[in-house]
């Protein structure tokens, strides 16, 4: 009699000659065949969720920051002492500031190509707003030319409380806040053009940048001027090391925030960020040490889907 | 190449050598193409915002009963309180608005993209039974190196600082060979724009013959 062959084995889905698996296959097949007969697209409905569950992780994580950033800005508050290392970066701001006033210059403040809702853009209006309540003191002009509408705003609205904050109102200058035109390039070179004509004593370019880095911070050292940079952009880094005198490196940007205007609400969120930076080196080493032994639950916990 | 091509591509090299002299220095030629594409550029967005933004995304919905939208339709508005001095403390809600729901969102994709999925994939197993393994070691080491430059809450004195060291020159080792891979980029970018430059200059030669032994009639 001949034999009936094993389905499972003419389909090279298992090499072993034992026909143990036919029954599972077929038992396969129906469950298969009937899972796509339930889904047919007439049953299936989608709906908007508020909740990702596949997220959990992300949000507990978010918790816990939010958590310690909730303490420390308390702790700030109250009036607890939150030391903050010294950032070379931002005393040569000070620097540059003083520069300028004695060589009669004005001050370029470029605040990178991305909108408000991108947090670097954010981080740098907070610091406009303390360069503009140092340059205010002096009397020297600032100039902020800017990439995107809605950060013309923002940027008139921070000089404008820099110079407040200086008890200076009457010396800002609207017209110093100007709006260039929304494309990349064309920004630089707009940018440039001010570089050699209005030829600034000192640069700071603090945001988001991208491939106009290097066109404006080589400029600007052609120029002469103190340039001090900062970006969480890793691939334009490289080129603000080359061509610039300070530069603040990726979370350095946002340190520069709250190191500049030492605001309770600034300064415990640096303080949370320091501590959570201590808590995932600690989770990092206990993943690495679990991974060794073959042991992925904590790494299969952290991954994102 | 017809004529008209030829016309258009004129323009093209020449703007481009425009923005080539200011290699030399700062000249009316370059001033002149600068000048032209900041304001050229700044039309032609006003326009893309209006038919890529205000239309799909105000004036579509509302023609469609969603009156959802006269709520971002308000808040737009009130950014127009700026012109007045008297007024122009509304437009700060508008502001406040959009900064802080960008904050949110991003924060949320930030912790995700830049700590979570970055910590996940730095776990990995160590060892000196492969070169793998011994190159997963240079890597933790150097990320954590790297935080440890990143703390802001102790000086960076001692053991602690020289570790920072290290962070920072793994931090430099990086930005060396991302400025070598950028670099070599913008060097691709020069050799096609000299590349447009030599073939226009070939088609120009080839349309000038033309032209010189068929007459006018092209």
């Amino acid at each position: 009699m001949k034999k009936f062959p094993c389905p499972v084995k003419a389909l090279g889905l298992v090499k072993r000659k034992t026909h143990l698996f036919t029954p599972l296959f077929f038992l396969t097949l129906l469950l298969v065949s009937k899972a796509i007969a339930s889904e047919s697209p007439a049953e299936i409905s989608s709906s908007t969720q508020w909740f990702n569950p596949l997220r959990i992780n992300v949000f507990i994580i978010l918790i816990l920051f939010f958590t310690f950033v909730l303490y420390f800005i308390q702790r700030a508050k109250k009036g607890a002492s939150l030391f903050v290392r010294r950032i070379a970066g931002l005393d040569a701001i000070e620097e540059a500031v003083g520069r300028a006033t004695e060589m009669g210059k004005p001050i370029l403040y470029i605040s990178g190509i991305e909108d408000m809702d991108n947090l670097q853009t954010v981080a740098s209006m907070i610091i406009l707003g303390n360069v503009a309540e140092m340059v205010a003191a002096y009397d020297v002009p600032l100039l902020v030319p800017v990439c995107l509408p809605f950060v013309v705003t923002v940027a008139e609205e921070s000089v404008k409380q820099g110079y407040a904050k200086a008890g200076r109102p009457e010396a800002y200058n609207r017209n110093n806040v100007r709006y260039l035109t929304s494309e990349q390039f064309a920004y630089a070179a707009g940018v440039n053009g001010i570089m050699l004509r209005e030829k600034p004593a000192a640069n700071f370019m603090f945001g988001s940048f991208y491939a106009e880095s290097l066109l404006m911070a080589e400029t600007g050292l052609s120029t002469g001027a103190i340039q001090v940079a900062g970006t969480a952009n890793i691939h334009q880094l490289p080129f603000f090391v080359v061509a610039c005198d300070y530069t603040l490196i990726g979370e350095e940007l946002f340190a520069a925030s709250a190191y500049l205007s030492r605001e309770p609400k600034l300064l415990g969120s640096l303080k949370a960020s320091d501590l959570a930076k201590f808590l995932t080196m600690i989770i990092l080493l206990v993943g690495v040490i679990l991974e060794t032994l073959g042991v992925t639950k904590l790494t299969s916990w952290f991954f994102v889907q | 190449m017809g004529t008209e091509e030829i016309i258009w591509n004129a323009i093209a090299v020449f703007l481009t050598i425009c923005i080539f002299t200011f290699l030399y220095k700062d000249n009316p030629f370059y001033k002149f193409a600068e000048h032209l594409v900041v304001g050229v550029s700044a039309g032609y967005f006003a326009v893309i915002l209006y038919y890529n933004g205000f239309v799909p995304k105000l004036i579509v919905p509302l023609r469609h009963g969603e009156w959802i939208y006269i709520i971002p339709a308000i808040l737009g508005l009130m950014i127009w309180a700026r012109f007045s001095r008297k007024w122009s403390w509304i437009s700060r809600f508008s502001l406040a608005f959009y900064i802080g729901s960008g904050t949110g969102f991003a924060i949320a994709l930030y912790m995700q993209n830049y700590v979570i999925r970055q910590l996940s994939s730095t776990m990995l197993p160590v060892g000196f039974t492969s070169w793998q393994l011994f190159s997963n070691i240079l890597i933790i080491i150097g990320v954590l190196s790297a935080l440890i430059y990143f703390f802001f809450s102790k000086e960076h004195t001692g053991l602690f600082g020289r570790t920072a060291k290290v962070g920072i020159w793994t931090l430099m080792i990086g930005f060396g060979a991302g400025f070598g891979l950028t670099v070599m980029g913008r060097v691709s970018l020069l050799a096609e724009r000299v590349i447009f430059l030599r073939e226009y200059l070939l088609e120009l030669k080839y349309y000038l013959y033309l032209l010189f032994k068929h007459g006018l009639s092209l």
